[in-house]
């Protein structure tokens, strides 16, 4: 609703994500790009259509049945990092290791190990008791990398991944993100406005007044990744 | 069960924030301290009461009685004195004391005391023995306020009455003595033997005369009891052992600290909302987090847990620290309230009353926390993407179950603390009514800002005011905190100024100040004449019949008594000893409710002439002498005792004057305001009725002058020995003096309620400080200077303040009234110089508060603050 009118922010999307393929989403402000990763990632109901993510429809999953299908198939990149600001640099890596399910049968000494060896992977394990306060922007965003993968996802989000960091960083941050990508076989979705970040993609998708207006690259498996 | 994740996360996610929650711990802390410290400090009464019992009474067993003892109990006494059984008698009178060196004069207690007086307790004297020492050689001991306000000293000749007596002591600790009784009437002991010589016990003296028994077995106090009963209860003596007295006044320190416990219960309350409006804000803080944990997979229900742990371990700690602060205050009363208390009170731990008092602080915070809390449930994931998105409200049936349960912790507790079910039922209501009007009245306020608004008055006044009505607003939550903080201190207040001024005896000049009494008959007309060379004004003679009842209506009281308890009148107004007046005018104190006073043709047609009764028309002790009204003596009644008698008009009750009956009819009934200070009477005979009748006198005059009063009651009391003079004006000091401090003690507790008013306030105002700050930085980013932004936020919060002030004082005034009618049955007083000063002081709080809560708006640049924000 926008001024008490019902406003359409996507309309007649109808799109297929195979596994493992990296998908940028871009478009002006105001096309869509947000709500459609929101749709994806199952933080928010389409008011029609479906939306299914590896072979699951989000939309018969209540609200918590859709977290717990978060813990363990989604990961989250943030254009502000979104790092837990009370929590250390290995802490917030851990958060998604022990909200997993099987997390009470794992030992907390195995987490820790873990989400030590993610933030060695991205350069920051001498980083790990700082709080995001005491860490600069690039580091912030390594370290949310980190937590994104730390539950080894199927797929991840990504909203402008680089939008708050200087270009350098960005690439760098990029690079790791597609570097741990692919070695975990992650399906990776980007939402940004750098046409040149969206580049790097394996298929890019541009909306605009809530439509695709246009696809470059290959399509992919809709029992794999779908968004209607 | 919680899994480990929950309290992981409680806990790290916590660590940062405890400080910043120091407004949540410190409320609560508050809350819990006062009550912890009331409920301590009523244990220690009671414990104190009950170790000192015997000490408190002197004695196992006391018969007391306000006239002298009757020959069938003097028979008793004189038994038990053969059987060689401890009894020792007390009389104690009130009597203008002579210092013959210093020439000081006042009116004391005077206490005739048998040797062995008390059995139990230690009496302490300087010098030592001077107490023992009272019957060997006699003398008198006597109050250190005595020794004050005579300007006496160890050695002098003190007249009391007709007799000469050396000061011989000073008390300095007599556990019988309660203080505030000698802070009222200061005492003087002599040896009992000695009191005829004073001539005071004289034909209507006040006076009240005790035999005190040592009986350690309780068999023997039961056969005592069993065996005399039915005399003490015929003769309407008083039975008292030391276990019923102490019982006596653990009841009255019971019903005291409850409604004390009820302010207590007021400032938990009121930290329960500081913990509310804390929560609150934490929460909205925390909207990010919530969003990014369920991001990444976090449960509702996990993180509701995990917040709620939060909470717990803060109330625990917050209770903690007010079981702590409560133990401190209870150390202190004793101290505080010293003189007022009706025994020297031990402190000890009441582990009772801790543990009660973290239960109840955990869960009260609970409680008042658990709505805000439910607010976790409701985030939106999606707000981790969009800031601003809100998620459509929809009704929780879990919030709506939170506020009942709030609700009935809230009654359940008001009922467990008040001195009566109902009377806790109608405190809850108060409260209830009271932060609905408040938050009615916020309403009316956005609904009348939005309305009316000022649109001709300048931009910082408009902004200002538009910040009472925007999305986010705080008007709600501040008129509540504010409202609810002035509705408390002013209804404290108003009661007390009320009470105030229910207890001053003499407003203004041309008022009397003196009262004369015992004055006998045969002195009436010398007395009058003394008096009326001195006195400024006209004096007011009232004399003074004293008589029991005997039938009503033909049925003698005997009879009566016999019939079960709800079928006869009250005994107590059959059996106690009445001092009737007769007079033709009615004072000011009184009002007619039915009949028609004497003046007033009557409907039988009676003239209203008097002669009836013991008048002058025959020898007193004649039986009514007759002037055709078929020798019936008219009488008017006062409301309440004809109710307690159950009669009306028309009814004839027989009266014993000294041992002559006298008939008389009720033809009118009277309300009576007791409170004020006139000479009032439950039964007034017509003019011509007792003239004859046995009777004293007491006489209000007025004399100007403090010197010319002193010298009056020297001259006086060497010509009347036996005539006592109060001088009210003393009396009115002591009063203020015991009034102040009883004062001291609830205002200490009202301190508790004050500063959790203001943390409440602190914390409502923290709701939307990062609202305020970032629109300021925005404001500031546009080219508004310093000024403007401080011009905005006092506006903002002076019509806050002073609006939600007045709401709660509007409301106080109504409680006090409630509070002053029908808790302390005086009338109302309404204070508005005191109703003003609060309203001004927590305006000027609030604006205060709020600028320095706002302090990082104006001081720091606008690109901190909004990197702040938005972070």
């Amino acid at each position: 609703m926008s001024g008490g009118q019902p406003l359409r922010v996507l309309d007649q999307v109808d799109l297929n994500v195979e596994p493992e393929s990296f998908v940028a989403i871009v478009g002006p402000s105001g096309s869509g790009k947000t709500t459609l990763l929101g749709l994806l990632a199952g933080l928010d109901e389409p008011t029609e259509g479906r939306v299914t993510v590896a072979g699951k429809n989000l939309q018969t999953l209540t609200e918590d049945g859709r977290a717990r299908f978060r813990a363990e198939n989604v990961g989250f990149v943030f254009q502000t990092f979104h790092l837990l600001p009370t929590l250390t640099a290995l802490e917030n890596v851990m958060v998604p290791l022990e909200l997993r399910d099987g997390a009470s049968h794992e030992s907390g000494r195995s987490i820790r190990e873990r989400a030590m060896a993610l933030l060695q992977r991205v350069g920051l394990a001498d980083r790990a008791v700082h709080y995001p306060a005491q860490l600069s922007g690039g580091e912030q965003q390594r370290v949310a990398l980190a937590r994104a993968f730390a539950n080894e996802p199927r797929i991840l989000f990504a909203d402008e991944p680089t939008g708050n960091l200087d270009r350098k960083t960005g690439q760098r941050v990029v690079g790791l993100m597609e570097e741990i990508n692919q070695e975990l076989k992650t399906t990776l979705v980007l939402v940004t406005h750098d046409l040149d970040l969206a580049a790097r993609a394996h298929r890019t998708i541009s909306l605009e007044d809530g439509r695709i207006v246009s696809e470059d690259g290959g399509g992919g498996d809709p029992e794999d990744g779908a968004a209607q | 069960m919680i899994r480990g994740f929950t309290a992981r996360l409680a806990w790290r996610e916590g660590r940062a924030a405890y400080g910043r929650l120091s407004v949540f711990v410190t409320s609560i802390a508050l809350g819990v301290g006062s009550l912890v410290a009331i409920h301590s400090f009523r244990a220690d009464v009671q414990r104190s009461l009950g170790d000192q019992a015997r000490a408190l009474l002197g004695a196992d067993v006391r018969i007391s009685s306000n006239r002298a003892f009757p020959a069938t109990f003097e028979a008793v006494l004189d038994s038990m004195a053969a059987q060689e059984r401890d009894v020792a008698r007390t009389t104690t009178l009130a009597s203008m004391v002579l210092d013959t060196r210093s020439q000081g004069v006042r009116l004391f207690q005077i206490q005739g005391v048998d040797p062995g007086y008390p059995y139990y307790g230690e009496v302490t004297s300087t010098p030592n023995a001077a107490w023992r020492d009272i019957h060997e050689d006699p003398g008198a001991v006597a109050d250190p306020a005595v020794f004050i306000q005579l300007d006496a000293a160890i050695g002098d000749t003190l007249l009391i009455g007709e007799a000469r007596v050396v000061l011989r002591g000073e008390v300095t600790g007599l556990p019988t003595e309660l203080g505030f009784q000698s802070a009222i009437g200061p005492r003087l002991y002599i040896s009992r033997a000695q009191l005829p010589a004073t001539g005071l016990l004289t034909f209507g003296s006040i006076a009240r005369y005790h035999a005190n028994f040592r009986m350690t077995e309780r068999e023997d106090r039961d056969e005592f009891w069993n065996r005399n009963h039915e005399l003490l209860e015929a003769n309407q003596l008083r039975y008292t052992t030391a276990g019923v007295r102490a019982q006596e006044m653990s009841a009255a320190v019971e019903d005291v600290s409850r409604y004390l416990g009820l302010m207590g219960l007021a400032a938990l309350f009121l930290g329960g909302i500081g913990v509310a409006s804390a929560i609150h804000v934490y929460i909205r803080e925390k909207v990010i987090t919530v969003a990014i944990l369920r991001c990444l997979g976090a449960l509702q229900r996990t993180l509701f847990t995990a917040y709620l742990l939060q909470a717990a371990g803060l109330a625990l700690v917050g209770s903690a620290l007010g079981v702590a602060l409560g133990m401190a205050v209870q150390w202190g009363l004793p101290m505080v309230l010293s003189g007022l208390l009706p025994a020297e009170v031990t402190t000890q731990v009441s582990w009772l009353s801790l543990g009660a008092g973290v239960l109840l602080g955990v869960w009260v915070a609970i409680m008042f926390a658990l709505g805000p809390l439910l607010e976790v449930r409701g985030v939106s994931p999606l707000i981790a993407l969009r800031h601003d998105f809100e998620p459509p409200k929809r009704t929780d049936a879990l919030r709506i179950g939170a506020f009942v349960l709030l609700a009935l912790t809230l009654v359940g507790l008001t009922v467990l603390e008040a001195p009566s079910p109902n009377q806790g039922i109608g405190f809850a209501v108060v409260l209830g009514g009271v932060a609905l009007s408040l938050w009615a009245t916020a309403r009316v306020l956005i609904l009348a800002t939005r309305r009316f608004f000022p649109h001709g008055m300048s931009y910082p006044v408009r902004q200002g005011v538009s910040n009472l009505f925007r999305p986010r607003n705080q008007t709600v939550s501040v008129t509540l905190a504010l409202g609810f903080g002035a509705f408390v201190i002013g209804t404290v207040g108003l009661v007390e100024s009320s009470l105030t001024q229910a207890f001053t005896l003499e407003a203004g000049a041309g008022r009397w100040n003196l009262l004369l009494f015992d004055v006998q008959s045969d002195q009436r007309a010398a007395v009058e004449s003394f008096m009326d060379s001195r006195a400024s004004g006209p004096l007011a003679v009232t004399p003074l019949v004293p008589s029991q009842l005997s039938a009503i209506n033909g049925t003698p009281i005997e009879a009566l008594l016999e019939r079960p308890r709800g079928e006869r009148p009250s005994s107590w107004a059959m059996r106690r000893q009445y001092r009737h007046t007769y007079r033709a005018d009615l004072s000011g104190s009184e009002v007619m409710v039915a009949g028609v006073w004497w003046d007033e043709p009557t409907v039988d047609g009676g003239d209203g002439a008097a002669g009836n009764g013991l008048a002058g028309n025959g020898a007193a002790g004649d039986r009514l002498a007759g002037d055709g009204s078929g020798g019936v003596a008219r009488i008017s009644m006062e409301a309440d005792l004809a109710e307690s008698l159950r009669v009306g008009l028309g009814d004839e009750l027989t009266w014993d004057f000294g041992g002559v009956p006298v008939e008389s009819r009720i033809t009118s009934l009277r309300a009576v305001d007791w409170a004020r200070f006139e000479t009032n009477f439950y039964v007034i005979f017509e003019p011509g009725a007792l003239e004859e009748a046995p009777q004293t006198a007491v006489i209000l005059a007025r004399i100007e002058g403090e010197r010319e009063k002193a010298e009056m009651q020297r001259d006086l009391v060497v010509r009347f020995a036996n005539v006592s003079v109060l001088d009210l004006s003393l009396l009115q000091r002591t009063i203020d003096e015991i009034l102040q401090r009883a004062n001291q003690g609830i205002r200490f507790l009202g301190v508790f309620s004050t500063v959790a008013g203001v943390l409440v306030l602190i914390g409502a105002l923290s709701t939307s400080r990062y609202q305020r700050m970032r629109e300021s930085a925005l404001l500031k980013t546009l080219g508004a200077r310093r000024r403007v932004v401080l011009k905005i936020l006092t506006v903002e919060y002076a019509v806050l303040g002073s609006l939600s002030t007045a709401a709660g004082l509007v409301l106080a005034i109504f409680a006090g009234w409630l509070m002053t009618w029908t808790v302390f049955e005086v009338p109302f007083r309404l204070d508005l110089a005191r109703i003003g000063t609060v309203w001004l002081w927590v305006t000027a709080v609030t604006v205060v508060v709020g600028l320095i809560g706002s302090r990082g708006v104006t001081s720091r640049p606008p690109l901190a603050v909004l990197r702040d924000v938005a972070g």
